[in-house]
């Protein structure tokens, strides 16, 4: 089997090509593979999870195509990104379908419950919560964060948001009209919220800070 | 705070990005990628391309546009016309589409909104609503299909609150009466939808300037404005849009 550098989790479930052209266009060097072969995903020195629409669903695929057990040994061994569902999934529990994620982060996935809600200028909040918003990093640096502004603007699509029991964990806020978690950091783990393939030069600087990350 | 959105549309046809008054005497524009790429750098949101192809001999066509586009700019990407069938939006979304917009189709068959959110999700799927202002009709604005040329017998306001609960996850909302005009947008249709619904709305059709994308969002209420022509023949940069909005205490990406 020839080398993989990145490999990204193929579930049948999101934008895979646009994680995989954005992660091609910061590493034009390094070997990236959509893959559903968990033999990959084991092979693969840096994994990303990436996923979208509904994380019931997602996780139904998720064991349908035998991924489960890759999924959390490449999360427990070596680099690993999640993106949208694909941090929501590494979670104990989601209120989407009242079902159980992959329990690497205990806590919970919760809705967005914004009704009679408005922002500063006095507009009705929508969810999804869908646009561009900054991002709050905390105070404790962390590479993945290296070249990105605090305060940056990502792009984000969700209605669903991670509620992690360890307060440590979380290396990333949002706003809506909360504070949300954002991005989730533990040992050889980074997932997060936003779509960094979608977020223009910021989130194209976070994934070339994953292809370089020696966590 | 979550910043109002501004979206360049383009046109394609036959590979290629035409302007055109009311589509007729369509003109080259250019290159996808090449016009794709100026907006991302003046900061443009999101992009949407939508698809005026009359022959089906040609539609293929623009999933090469999707995917070199998409290899290249690294904003979301929405695009539409067309669209039939959920193996038309699964076809646009593996070539690097982010969401996909459905209009006349919608209208004749509204399951396949539904069939087509329960697959891909909500996040990707964009409903399309023309309006135009009626009055032989018990409501004030009435979907019309077909460019505007076909009445469905729908009020506007109820079909957007049918499509949310059909799992639309945003709604694109053209006021055919505007389209064109350079009038500024239906404020009040926009207003009505958008107090209705749960899910962004983005208001299309009828910008002449940079303050009636202002009031777009003030006093129509929508979470994102699309335009095209005020960007196409050069008359602002999207950066002046987003100055211009930022001077009216609106929340810009700069």
């Amino acid at each position: 089997m020839k080398k993989i550098d990145i490999a990204v989790v193929d579930y049948g479930m999101g934008n895979l090509k646009s994680v995989s052209k954005a992660i091609e266009h910061v590493a034009s060097n390094k070997t990236v593979l959509v893959t559903s072969n968990p033999d990959e995903i084991d092979g693969a020195d840096h994994v990303v999870f990436p996923g979208q629409g509904a994380m019931p669903e997602c996780m139904q695929e998720l064991d349908a195509r035998g991924l489960h057990e890759a999924v959390i040994n490449a999360a427990k061994t070596k680099p690993f990104l999640g993106i949208c569902i694909g941090l929501q999934m590494l979670f104990d529990h989601s209120e989407e379908g009242d079902i159980k994620g992959l329990g690497l982060f205990q806590g919970n996935v919760k809705k967005f419950s914004l009704e009679n809600k408005v922002d500063d200028a006095g507009a009705k909040l929508k969810v999804p919560h869908m646009g561009w918003n900054q991002v709050y990093q905390n105070d404790k640096p962390h590479e993945m964060w290296n070249n990105i502004a605090n305060e940056e603007r990502f792009y984000f699509v969700h209605s669903y948001y991670v509620s992690p029991e360890d307060k440590d964990c979380a290396v990333g806020f949002g706003e809506y009209p909360e504070r949300f978690v954002c991005a989730v950091a533990k040992e050889n783990i980074f997932a997060v919220q936003f779509h960094p393939e979608k977020s223009a030069h910021a989130g194209l600087q976070l994934l070339s800070n994953f292809v370089n990350w020696k966590p | 705070m979550l910043a109002k959105r501004i979206i360049p549309c383009m046109d394609v046809t036959a590979g290629r990005v035409v302007k055109g008054v009311n589509f007729l005497e369509l003109r080259d524009a250019g290159d996808p990628v090449e016009i794709a790429k100026r907006y991302d750098d003046q900061g443009a949101d999101e992009l949407t391309f939508l698809d005026i192809t009359a022959t089906s001999d040609d539609r293929d066509l623009i999933l090469h546009i999707i995917e070199d586009v998409a290899s290249q700019v690294f904003i979301p990407l929405t695009v539409g016309g067309g669209v039939r069938a959920v193996d038309d939006v699964r076809r646009l979304l593996n070539a690097g589409a982010d969401k996909v917009s459905i209009n006349t189709t919608a209208v004749f068959n509204p399951q396949m909104v539904a069939d087509a959110t329960a697959r891909f999700g909500s996040q990707c799927i964009v409903v399309a609503i023309d309006a135009k202002k009626v009055d032989n009709q018990p409501f004030e604005w009435e979907v019309f299909t077909h460019g505007g040329r076909k009445p469905t017998g729908l009020d506007a306001v109820a079909w957007a609150k049918k499509m949310v609960g059909l799992g639309a996850g945003e709604l694109l909302v053209t006021s055919m009466d505007r389209d064109g005009t350079k009038i500024g947008f239906n404020n009040e249709l926009n207003r009505a939808i958008s107090d209705a619904v749960e899910v962004p709305l983005i208001a299309s059709g009828g910008v002449g300037n940079l303050q009636h994308l202002v009031d777009g969002i003030k006093i129509g209420g929508a979470d994102a404005v699309l335009a095209a022509s005020i960007f196409h023949y050069g008359e602002y940069t999207v950066n002046e849009a987003k100055a211009y909005m930022q001077a009216h205490n609106i929340e810009v990406r700069l």
